[in-house]
């Protein structure tokens, strides 16, 4: 058979499956990100079917999948938002910091894996997944709740932190030493305020260059712009992900509007290639031994992930349910966590960062939105009420209730 | 009597308005970006929480601000009442027997022979404000209208077909 023969016969087989996995788990409301790593696993490298002829297309469909994520994220916000919000919650979003990057950090020691694998494994349990949380804020009803706009902008900071952590790490990776790394860091910092400078002055003007009406011109004008931006950022060390992050916050109004909703299948699409790409590199007979520390990290970040929850709600009055809502919230690690992993794979700078990461994510992303249903249960709500008065009697007169 | 509403930006999401009625209930409208908006009502309990939030169409939300409308329109009539010495403003409620049942508006020349003006018209819960002449009643209506006590009585009376026509 012809290569290509083969590598359609794959590609189809593979996200035939895929979807059929997205489909399970939304039956059973789990979020497709840990299927989709999880069919990575069982296929490729020491997997249960070897995908040979796919796996270069794979793995520059998952680089374009990490950039659609970015420019979709970056789409999502503006740049006055973003400005706005790191004014109001900057100090929020340096308790999360320092409460979830640093087991990371520890933890690696504790692995005796050098700093460059530790500044990875610091990103991997700071960053929350605000595609998983959104979603269950969604659908747990709780975007009305007072305590929402604490968890978005905790998440919204720390999408921002991104664009000058994962420079640092790219430069890191490459590499070039610390100097290096904040030589890029420093590149990044001047490229990101420029943008948001820019973005707020002249978005408009931006804007008004690729034209909404056509629907055509506009998804090959966004697309080909964020490719072609990420591209020269690559190339500049500064990190593909951060230049298409950049484009997408730049570009605002309908045309952000119309392009989000013309990107959401290509990035749908490319980004359970990215994911699956992942597991694929990821062999399944690394894991076992990872399990157990996974579960460790999982535990500790988690309860540091409630703590950062608690602090930056109660920091604008919110009461104890909505503190405890909100740190339950926060737990999930998805595409982010991924994304920094797979940086650190493709420079293979330790050998059992992958199948930790993967683990890792696996725990936090399935157990997570199980956890942050907690608060809705009534036995949790009467449990809270009664540690917080503690003297009054729960004897009440029997009332009718419906 | 001033309402303070709370804008609260959602980033990636929208935004959300509400407020704290008198009686200390809190209300809110979640509006996404996409559109979608969402009327949410908060917890008495844990005042951070929302009891519900209910998923409104531009239809729904058009006809529930219509509701509102209507009645915020009538509390301003009201209001007027106090405000302008000596001009008064009822609402009269078109008798079963009343001989308009069915005509227009015009055919009352309530302006003409009272002083006084039809500035609006319930029906159904909806207001139908500032009939024009050639507005026909209908059994039910309720008529809000403007002038001085003697012209208010007239129109009642003419309302009522107690006067001659």
């Amino acid at each position: 058979m012809h290569g290509t023969t083969i590598l359609l016969i794959e590609v189809g087989a593979l996200l035939f499956a895929l979807g059929m996995l997205g489909r399970l788990g939304r039956r059973i409301g789990l979020s497709p990100i840990p299927l989709y790593l999880l069919a990575g696993l069982a296929f490729g490298h020491g997997g249960l079917i070897p995908l040979s002829a796919s796996e270069e297309f794979i793995e520059i469909g998952a680089s374009i999948g990490v950039i659609l994520l970015l420019v979709m994220l970056g789409l999502e916000y503006s740049a006055g938002e973003l400005v706005g919000n790191l004014r109001a919650a900057a100090p929020a979003g340096v308790i999360d910091a320092l409460f979830n990057a640093v087991p990371g950090a520890a933890f690696a020691f504790l692995m005796g894996w050098d700093w460059r694998a530790a500044l990875v494994l610091a990103g991997i349990t700071w960053v929350s997944s605000s595609g998983v949380i959104a979603k269950v804020l969604g659908d747990l009803g709780r975007l009305g709740n007072r305590e929402t706009p604490v968890i978005l902008s905790v998440l919204v900071i720390e999408d921002l932190a991104m664009a000058f952590y994962l420079p640092l790490v790219t430069a890191v990776l490459a590499g070039v030493g610390l100097i290096g790394g904040l030589k890029a860091l420093a590149i990044a910092v001047v490229t990101v305020l420029a943008v948001l400078v820019v973005a707020i002055r002249y978005g408009r003007q931006i804007s008004a260059l690729i034209s909404a009406r056509d629907a055509e011109a506009l998804l090959l004008g966004v697309f080909g712009l964020t490719l072609f931006v990420a591209g020269v950022a690559e190339e500049l060390n500064v990190s593909a992900a951060v230049g298409a992050f950049l484009v997408g916050i730049a570009i605002s109004g309908p045309v952000a509007h119309h392009a989000t909703e013309m990107l959401s299948p290509l990035r749908d699409l490319f980004a359970a290639v990215f994911f699956v790409f992942f597991g694929l590199s990821t062999n399944p007979v690394d894991m076992p031994p990872v399990l157990l520390p996974a579960l460790g990290l999982a535990v500790i970040t988690m309860l540091t992930k409630v703590l950062t929850g608690y602090l930056a709600a109660q920091r604008v009055g919110i009461a104890l349910p909505g503190r405890l809502r909100a740190g339950l919230a926060l737990m999930p690690r998805g595409e982010f966590s991924i994304v920094i992993a797979g940086l650190a794979v493709a420079s293979g700078v330790e050998p059992g960062l992958a199948p930790l990461a993967t683990a890792y994510v696996l725990i936090t992303v399935v157990s997570g939105p199980m956890l942050a249903r907690l608060p809705d249960y009534e036995w949790f709500k009467t449990f809270i009420r009664r540690w917080r008065q503690p003297s009054t009697p729960p004897v009440r007169p029997l009332a009718a209730e419906d | 009597m001033r309402v303070r509403v709370e804008q609260t930006p959602l980033p990636g999401i929208g935004v959300r308005h509400d407020l704290v009625t008198s009686s200390g209930r809190t209300v809110g409208v979640v509006s996404h970006r996409n559109g979608r908006r969402d009327l949410v009502l908060y917890d008495v309990d844990d005042p951070d929480s929302c009891l519900a939030s209910i998923p409104l169409t531009d239809d729904e939300a058009e006809a529930l601000a219509d509701v509102l409308g209507a009645s915020l329109m009538l509390g301003q009539l009201a209001g007027l009442r106090q405000q302008v010495g000596g001009l008064l403003t009822e609402q009269i409620a078109l008798p079963a027997g009343s001989p308009f049942v069915g005509r227009q508006l015009g055919d009352t020349r309530a302006r003409t022979r009272t002083s006084s003006s039809i500035v609006a018209v319930m029906r159904d819960r909806e207001v139908i404000a500032s009939p024009g002449p050639d507005f026909v009643f209908e059994a039910n209506d309720v008529v809000v209208a403007v002038g001085t006590r003697q012209g208010l009585d007239g129109v009642t009376a003419i309302l009522a077909g107690e006067t001659d026509d």
